[in-house]
């Protein structure tokens, strides 16, 4: 005797945590079961394999008639077909656009097309998260992407309307959709020691201080776009290393102010004019899109590598900063200091989460 | 003309003869013995029974064509305009519908170029039609419509559905239908029903189910003044509730009504080969929605002419006859219900009656005469109905000694009987007048006002196999498109004996019913329904209910004005019967009553239902009676079947629990009259077999009562399967059962020997075991009460028998008592093997469950707020090539046990719970599969039992401002809400308290409502006695409350925690549903309106819908969904008394189709969490204006 049909439908939908997990997992039913048995549920209710069998498929109807409300999270609080509480509501949402960071470590930057689609499947195999839960990861991203792309305003607070997440997830995805608007190059072997919530609080950092958002809040261009003037105006600190005083004065300053304070003062002297070369010229750049992409890559070059084989402690590093940064004000000649503060004040935010093994 | 020819007839009836049944099994049956004869072929005119009491309404005015109706033909029928000024609203009431379109959201796509869609909305009533604007571009459009106006009469309103239809614009092509939704506007005809219907309702495709939501406002504005138009026919209230609804108190329940339509089913019109399935669905929707309307204002007008105000426990059913057309038919029961003033309702004194004592010394005018002048408040209903009660109490011992039993007058059981037969007699003369003129004396009603009723007879039911008439004729095909085609336009014209077949199918069942009812000396039955299965041509019907017998009081008409002693000693039973179930306990018991009026059989309130209403010398059946073991006094039966639930006064011990009987039999593939023989002939012994089961398995669990039972015959192509659901329960009233003993034919066989007495021990571990599971301990020595003067029951039923014995008919009686061990089953056949094991299958609920299908799950009170209403359904193939009935009996058993698993398995996040109203639903759909639709509620319980401590603190200081005066008039008052204590020192309250103590409901209520612990601290020392006694009967309580929505202050407490979060922060009001007729926690302070919805859905790619699970799941999820908006967009925040009446499902996985039809119903209704209630000042005059307002929170 086989059951054809069978469902069971709760006037409040039954929500069962586990199941959830397993099919966001993108487990099917029948390793869905496997699973719940291994997990002893039939010990503890005393119940058949095929009473679970028919539970998890209800789950998973369940579960696929909510994905596509799911896909629009207000929806979910609108619409009328299943009645669940809010903080169950919540926990849906959350749990859906929950995100392996394996896996949003592997596509940061890159174009969330189908190309990249299409290569999930290697993805899925370096990162041991299961090949549909991948796509499922990869289309909320796409998703997101699409919603705020034009959108202004701040970029983690229109997610957060958007799709309802909880304010960190939002910043995370702020963060991929930053990271896959300016393309960054993240995957070069010498940024793997680079987790993806370095670069998600890199890309905090920079959106914070770089977006026009930042300055005024009725801003022309969307978030996750650099301001273009903004880049523009960054060519004007080159002057800070192109002019030869202005450096020999920017170096005198900082290291006369740093004596005593930090361990590697010598190195410091050594490779100073290095350094700074490599921190304006980065912003320098930006302008190029090309160069854009080298963001990560030049500062993790030019500055964090040196620095690492100098051994700088990160202590270091920061006085090293913060008095770099603060130097040029007494630079006679030197008229952008606001330009240059809100420059540093992200590349040095960058620089310090990124300054580790 | 008639569709229908009424072949010979198959009817069931009752036959005198004796049906080889063990003694013990047919007590409390009664439609079991019955023989198959055969009806004359052509149905006769109406039975003469129907008479001139109740003539058709359809022969008048009121059957005039419906699309016709806009003119003369609306005037009322000549029956209901006689009834007097008061119905001068009926003749027409014109008024004016209005309706407003405010927006749409989520809409599909219906451009696939653009991604959008060009909206607009068409509204229909009636003939008149409405269009709004186009709004181009947009799923979310904003039309923001004018008040579209139709200027219609009552009837249609009353009859027509409002018709909202949205659909995307096309300027080259047809324009395309997104989606259509239906309102039934009669809600807004009731006076005290919603004002406005205004919300988001799902716009539903019966093809592609819900695309997105509309926003519409209707309105109702009637020429003529509110007053006028309480009176005219749209007035009458429905309710499917199947208790007098709370917030109402009944004046007079008037009895059965009943009607039905017929009509041809579009499905099978000619043109529906012509036209979509979506057409064709519409078409089929759209009627059945007329005919329900129709069918709820010819019911109402006869409620009219009953001079009654509502209809109660209405139950609305549909007949799919395919070829042979649809019926839709309805039953219920008239009552004149008078709502309780707001003040009453809404005051929090409702809930504990402490509060309500401490109210009266504000009270200035203590007079009785307020109450018919002012607001009824019950506290003075209360105050009044009690004094007399009062005196009573205190001389109980002496007053009543001729009534109740007392070791003192050592007056014997036998001469109690004897006294208890003029009794009788006078009774039933008076009920006989009251119900004489009735043609069926039927109540739909599953729980009645306390009171009401007085004895219960058993079930009696009659089954009638019929055949549906086909006018399929291959021959005639061409013709019949054309006869069609002129039925269709002519569809109420028709003067056919179409309805007057099935009014005299049904009217035959009754007349069986009511003959049934008088053979067990009974003139009324209670918790009555009717059912049908149908298969091709073959249709059973049947009907069951409970015989038994009535207080006469309620039946009467007009003497309420007349009689203000009567109506004073009365007032507070209606209080209590309009109000939540816990508050019962004030009605003054029958004993005080009785003796006021002098007329009332001396019945003690929590067993007096079980006594016997048929005469003992001369009892329809053979029965083993025993004096009753409560109050000793009446005779009882060993075994009590009913089909209502279990009345809030009976004394219950332990926990109740589910009993189902499932039964398959196989029957011959046969065509019409041969089929509907064998069917005719196998029914007996299906009801037979299922009767066994149920006994077997009730003994089983140690229980001795059933409640709720309901048995469903479903017929199919090759077999017929019986199942049966209840609730057992052990009624301390009735005697111990005996367990059951197997005896085997062949006694010589030493193995054979062998596994009789393993199956013996298994079975007498499983009774002990189940004993143990149900809390069945009946009250063997109550030790509590040591020290008392009173015997202890035990002596005392021993000084009973031994008395007794001096008596013949004692004796005998006495004889049977002693061989209650003797229910034999005798293991000769296999068959009966198999029913052995097939007992023990049966797998007790896992720990933490409780389950059972009435409305209270007795032995649990101290419900917790969180609901889960769910329907479950399972269609299973019966995959044995060769079936033999063993086989299919262990499928379908396994199947229903298998179902009852899955559930609790699902639900065990709500542990420790209990699942009320489980309803299952058997159906036949095709060769091989068995569908089984389940609906039930799954209610969370505190295991903690409640202690009622920090209520007391601020009643205290509130109490000593009463006087003293006051105090001793209310201290005995309470003791008399409290049945015990009208004879408080007579034994049989001994026998409570003990009984208590294991698990006595109403024991454990009453101590619930009276808050002992504050009067005691009132009383004087001269009432110490009694004070001790009162904490007896709380500490018996605290570990065994068992009322619902009387959640003890700590309770209450306990579900302010938690219900908190779940109602805030959402942007949809969330609507809670049960099949129960209360929400526990919760306070329903206004019932809205029926909800009575049928829906249609269909698919043509059911693959792609997830196959037939994926297709059921949303179309389930989607009936809840339109239910709720429907539920909201009235005001409301819950629907009670939901039940799904049909799920009819059909499936062709070769084609990807699949159709099904939903019927669901229920009363909408506004709660108000017990809790929310208790902030509100305490203060009534103060808190009546404020809850209003907050109740009105709540549902937006």
């Amino acid at each position: 005797m086989s059951s054809d049909l069978d469902v069971f439908v709760g006037n409040t939908t039954l929500i069962d945590e586990e199941v959830y997990r397993l099919w966001l997992d993108g487990h099917s039913v029948a390793e869905a079961v496997a699973r719940r048995l291994r997990g002893g549920v039939l010990e503890r209710e005393g119940t058949s394999v095929a009473v679970l069998q028919s539970d998890t498929r209800d789950h998973y109807r369940t579960f696929q008639m909510l994905e596509r409300l799911l896909h629009a999270p207000p929806r979910l609080l609108q619409q009328l077909l299943f009645q669940i509480p809010p903080e169950r509501q919540a926990l849906l949402i959350q749990r859906y656009y929950a995100f392996d960071e394996a896996l949003a470590r592997e596509l940061l930057g890159k174009k969330l097309s189908k190309g990249t689609k299409k290569e999930l499947d290697e993805v899925s195999a370096r990162t041991g998260v299961g090949i549909r839960s991948c796509r499922r990861q990869f289309d909320n991203f796409k998703r997101v992407f699409k919603a705020v792309e034009e959108l202004r305003g701040p970029l983690a607070e229109n997610i957060q309307q958007l799709f309802l997440l909880p304010p960190a997830l939002a910043r995370d995805y702020a963060a991929i959709v930053f990271f896959a608007n300016s393309r960054f190059e993240t995957g070069k072997r010498r940024l793997q020691f680079l987790s993806f919530a370095d670069f998600a609080a890199c890309a905090q950092s920079l959106m914070g201080h770089w977006s026009q958002g930042a300055l005024a809040p009725e801003a022309a261009e969307p978030d996750g776009d650099l301001p273009k003037s903004f880049l523009q105006d960054l060519k004007e600190l080159k002057v800070l290393v192109a002019d030869k005083d202005l450096l020999d004065q920017h170096k005198s300053l900082v290291c006369s102010a740093l004596r005593g304070k930090i361990s590697v003062h010598n190195e410091l002297e050594a490779n100073f004019k290095a350094l700074s070369r490599a921190l304006v010229n980065v912003g320098g750049k930006l302008t190029h899109a090309r160069d854009v992409r080298d963001f990560f890559v030049d500062l993790v070059e030019k500055v964090i590598e040196p620095c690492r084989s100098d051994k700088w402690s990160p202590g270091d590093l920061r006085l090293f900063l913060t008095h770099y940064t603060a130097a040029p004000r007494n630079l006679p000649g030197f008229r952008h200091q606001a330009l240059w503060e809100r420059y540093m004040a992200a590349i040095s935010a960058c620089l310090l989460r990124m300054y580790h093994d | 003309m008639g569709t229908m020819r009424t072949v010979p007839d198959f009817s069931v009836v009752r036959s005198g003869h004796e049906v080889q049944i063990p003694e013990q099994v047919s007590v409390p049956w009664q439609g079991l013995h019955r023989a198959v004869s055969r009806a004359p072929t052509i149905p006769g005119p109406a039975p003469a029974g129907r008479g001139g009491a109740a003539p058709r309404m359809r022969s008048g005015a009121a059957a005039a064509p419906r699309h016709r109706r806009g003119g003369a033909a609306a005037a009322a029928p000549a029956g209901a305009a006689g009834g007097g000024g008061g119905r001068r609203g009926r003749k027409k009431m014109p008024g004016k519908l209005k309706v407003k379109i405010v927006a749409g959201r989520h809409l599909p796509v219906m451009d696939r170029a653009s991604d959008l869609t060009d909206a607009f909305v068409e509204v229909k009533f009636g003939n008149t039609t409405f269009k709004t604007d186009v709004y181009p571009k947009s799923l979310n459009p904003q039309w923001n419509s004018e008040w579209f106006k139709f200027e219609v009469d009552d009837e249609e309103l009353q009859d027509e559905p409002l018709q909202i239809t949205v659909l995307d614009h096309d300027t080259y092509s047809a324009n395309d239908a997104i989606g259509k939704v239906y309102i039934d506007i009669d809600p807004l005809l009731y006076s005290e029903a919603a004002t406005v219907i205004s919300g988001w309702f799902p716009i539903y495709d019966t093809i592609h189910g819900i695309r997105g939501e509309i926003n519409v406002v209707v309105k109702v504005d009637l020429f003529n003044d509110l007053n006028r138009f309480r009176q005219s026919s749209c007035g009458v209230k429905f309710f499917c509730t199947t208790s007098i609804p709370k917030c109402y108190r009944a004046v007079v329940i008037h009895g059965f009504v009943e009607e039905l339509v017929v009509n041809e089913d579009p499905e099978y019109q000619w043109i529906d080969r012509i036209r979509t399935p979506r057409a064709s669905n519409e078409a089929r929707q759209r009627l059945i929605s007329l005919m329900s309307g129709e069918l709820q204002r010819k019911i109402g007008l006869k409620v009219l002419e009953m001079r009654g105000n509502a209809v109660v426990g209405y139950l609305q059913c549909f007949d799919l006859e395919g070829e042979s057309g649809l019926v839709v038919r309805a039953i219920g029961t008239a009552c004149t219900l008078d709502k309780l003033s707001n003040t009453s309702a809404f005051l929090p004194a409702c809930n504990s009656p402490s509060k309500e004592m401490k109210e009266i010394p504000f009270n200035e005018d203590p007079n009785p005469n307020t109450y018919s002048s002012g607001p009824s408040t019950p506290l003075k209903n209360q105050t009044y109905s009690f004094s007399p009660s009062k005196s009573y109490s205190r001389q109980s011992s002496s007053s009543d000694t001729d009534l109740s039993l007392t070791p003192k007058t050592g007056m014997g059981s036998g001469s109690a009987g004897k006294e208890g037969g003029p009794f009788k007699t006078l009774l039933r003369q008076q009920t006989q007048s009251a119900l004489e003129q009735r043609e069926f004396p039927f109540f739909t009603l599953t729980t009645f006002p306390p009171g009401f009723l007085l004895h219960v007879g058993g079930v009696v039911s009659a089954r009638s196999v019929k055949l549906l008439d086909r006018i399929h004729n291959p021959a005639f095909v061409g013709i019949m498109g054309n006869t069609r085609s002129y039925k269709l336009l002519d569809w109420n014209s028709f003067n056919s004996d179409e309805p007057e077949t099935r009014d005299a199918w049904w009217a035959e069942i009754r007349q069986e019913i009511k003959s049934h009812a008088k053979a067990l000396g009974c003139h009324a039955v209670v918790g009555y329904s009717e059912s049908t299965s149908i298969c091709e041509e073959v249709c059973i019907l049947s009907a069951s209910g409970t015989a038994a017998v009535l207080n006469p009081r309620f039946l009467q008409d007009g003497t309420m004005e007349g009689c203000l002693e009567q109506r004073l000693s009365w007032q507070p039973g209606f209080f209590s019967i309009g109000s939540e179930k816990g508050e019962v306990d004030f009605f003054p018991q029958s004993q005080d009553s009785s003796s006021l009026l002098g007329i009332e059989e001396a019945s003690p309130p929590g067993c007096g239902f079980c006594h016997i209403p048929y005469d003992e010398l001369n009892m329809p059946f053979p029965a083993h009676l025993t004096y009753c073991y409560n109050c000793r006094k009446q005779k009882v039966p060993d075994v009590l079947f009913t089909t209502i639930d279990l009345p809030v006064e009976a004394i219950v011990v332990g926990k109740g629990c589910l009993i189902q009987a499932r039964l398959c039999r196989l029957k011959k593939k046969a065509q019409a009259e041969a089929n509907a023989t064998s069917i005719s002939n196998l029914l007996p012994f299906m009801e037979y077999e299922v009767h066994t089961q149920l006994m077997n398995k009730l003994k089983l669990r140690g229980m001795n009562a059933l409640f709720g039972l309901r048995i469903q015959i479903t017929v199919g192509e090759n077999m017929l399967m019986g199942l049966a659901s209840a609730t057992g329960v052990y009624l301390a009233a009735l005697p111990t059962p005996g367990g059951i003993q197997i005896a085997g034919k062949t006694p010589n066989d030493g193995t054979y020997e062998q596994h009789i007495s393993h199956m013996q021990k298994k079975i007498n571990d499983t009774i002990a075991k189940n004993k143990e599971l149900y809390e069945i301990n009946p009250p063997e020595l109550p030790e509590e009460i040591i020290g008392s003067p009173i015997p202890e029951p035990r002596q005392r039923s021993r000084l009973l028998r031994s008395q007794s014995e001096s008596s013949d008919e004692v004796t005998e009686l006495d004889l049977s008592h002693g061989k209650k061990d003797a229910f034999v089953l005798e293991i000769d056949d296999t068959d009966a093997m198999e029913d052995v094991h097939s007992l023990l299958t049966d797998v007790p609920p896992p720990s933490g469950f409780y389950s059972c299908n009435t409305e209270i799950m007795p032995g649990i009170n101290n419900w917790t707020p969180e609901i889960q209403m769910f329907t479950a359904v399972r269609v299973s193939r019966l995959s044995n090539i060769n079936p033999t009935n063993q086989t299919l009996n262990k499928n379908f058993n396994d199947l229903c046990e298998n179902l009852l698993k899955s559930l609790y398995f699902k639900l065990r996040s709500m542990v420790p719970c209990c699942l009320c109203h489980v309803n299952f639903t058997v159906a036949l759909p095709e060769d091989e599969l068995v569908q089984i639709a389940v609906t039930a509620v799954a209610i969370t319980y505190d295991k903690n039992q409640a202690l009622q401590a920090n209520k007391a603190p601020t009643e205290k200081s509130q109490q000593r401002a009463s006087t003293d005066n006051e105090e001793q008039l209310q201290f005995p008052l309470e003791l008399c809400s409290d049945p015990l204590s009208s004879q408080p020192f007579s034994p049989a309250k001994e026998v409570l308290e003990g009984a208590s103590s294991h698990t006595g409901i109403p024991a454990a209520q009453r101590a619930t409502s009276v808050d002992y612990s504050s009067f005691a601290d009132r009383c004087n020392s001269w009432i110490e006695l009694i004070k001790l006694k009162a904490q007896t009967i709380r500490r018996g309580s605290i570990k065994t409350t068992t009322s619902l929505e009387k959640a003890s202050p700590l309770a209450e407490g306990y579900l302010r925690h938690r219900s908190v979060p779940s109602c805030t922060n959402s942007t949809v009001s969330v609507v809670k549903m049960t099949p129960l007729s209360f929400l526990p926690g919760a306070k329903i302070t206004k019932y809205l309106g029926i909800i009575n919805m049928f829906f249609i859905r269909e698919t043509t790619s059911l693959r792609e819908e997830g196959g037939v699970s994926g297709f059921l799941h949303a179309f389930i999820a989607e009936v809840f969904a339109m239910v709720r908006a429907h539920v909201a967009a009235l005001g409301g925040n819950a629907v009670v008394s939901y039940i799904m009446k049909q799920c009819v499902f059909m499936e062709n996985p070769n084609k990807n189709q699949a159709q099904c039809l939903i019927n669901v119903s229920g009363d909408a209704v506004i709660f108000v969490r017990e809790s929310e209630l208790e902030m509100l000042p305490v203060q009534p005059s103060a808190a009546a204006p404020q809850h209003t307002s907050s109740a009105g929170d709540v549902t937006t």
